[in-house]
């Protein structure tokens, strides 16, 4: 599956267990973010045991998408059996600000820097 | 009546470098008007990180100029869509934005007039960043965030500046002495720029 517009793409790979995220995500609220939240859960809720988050390509994101991202996080915590790897890089400035709050939020993800 | 809070402290047009964008409320619906936020933080951005050295481009680490137009970019936009999404929608006044360059800091003011229904529980949420401990804050917010299926306001914004940036917030609320009472807000933020590089 895959959600593409002019600032950015969403796109799911390797059986649904990768999500990358590209470009420039500073959508309005909650709502505008719907499509991309439905996806996550449609992962949360499937049957697999790795979910890999690839924000590599990812060089904006505003406050609104911290929190999507933040939810879905907490959502695969919750389920307890799923190990989940976020992929960031170092050279964009969101990521090396942001990111290490995911870990916080579920101490067992494994963040991996490129 | 001039209400501050933190350490807010008026710009002097000295010798720095400064940028200001005002914007007229009336002129286009918000959800039109959403795009141009990322269009002005990523001009403020791009303007500003000239006057710092790129680096080599082969290294692994984040140079200064790429690291300094991602933080104004990011901080310029949260602070335009807050402004955008308080406006007070039955006043006239601008919006805008000023940015300033010193040798060592950045001073981002953005001025926004909101009702004074929103004034109280801004007072509030004030209140909070400048007393209580931003990692625990912030851990606290996303985890109640977490639990609304709907969700009008993440209150990330302001807080991720503090807790991820190091910058230091300050308010200016003005009560305007008008018909419809009105509140005038000026949000303050101040960040070091310390190792950046030279002006």
């Amino acid at each position: 599956m895959e959600i593409k517009t002019d600032s950015y793409r969403v796109i799911q790979a390797d059986e649904n267990s990768t999500i990358k995220l590209e470009g420039a995500l500073r959508l309005s609220g909650m709502e505008e973010y719907a499509p991309i939240v439905d996806l996550f859960n449609q992962v949360v809720d499937s049957s697999v045991e790795k979910i890999t988050l690839d924000l590599r390509e990812l060089e904006f994101l505003n406050s609104s998408g911290i929190n999507v991202l933040s939810k879905f996080v907490i959502k695969i915590r919750q389920k307890q059996n799923i190990q989940m790897i976020v992929q960031g890089s170092q050279k964009v400035a969101w990521q090396g600000k942001s990111l290490k709050n995911l870990q916080r939020l579920m101490p067992t993800l494994q963040l991996k820097w490129e | 009546m001039i209400t501050l809070y933190g350490d807010f402290v008026e710009e002097t047009l000295g010798e720095q470098a400064y940028l200001a964008i005002g914007f007229s409320p009336s002129s286009v619906p918000l959800k039109q008007r959403w795009r141009n936020n990322g269009l002005s933080a990523d001009f403020l951005a791009d303007y500003f990180s000239t006057f710092f050295p790129a680096a080599d481009q082969e290294s692994d680490e984040i140079n200064q100029r790429d690291e300094l137009r991602g933080t104004v970019s990011y901080i310029a936009n949260e602070l335009l869509e807050n402004a955008m999404k308080f406006n007070y929608e039955r006043s006239s006044y601008p919006i805008n934005i000023r940015l300033y360059l010193y040798p060592d800091h950045l001073v981002f003011l953005v001025t926004n007039s909101i009702s004074p229904k929103q004034a109280e529980s801004l007072q509030k949420r004030i209140q909070q960043l400048l007393h209580e401990d931003s990692e625990s804050l912030y851990l606290q917010t996303l985890e109640q965030n977490a639990e609304q299926d709907i969700l009008e306001c993440s209150g990330l914004g302001l807080l991720s500046m503090i807790n991820d940036y190091g910058a230091k917030l300050s308010w200016k609320l003005e009560l305007l002495p008008l018909e419809i009472p009105l509140m005038l807000l000026t949000t303050r933020v101040e960040l070091a720029v310390d190792g950046f590089g030279a002006y």
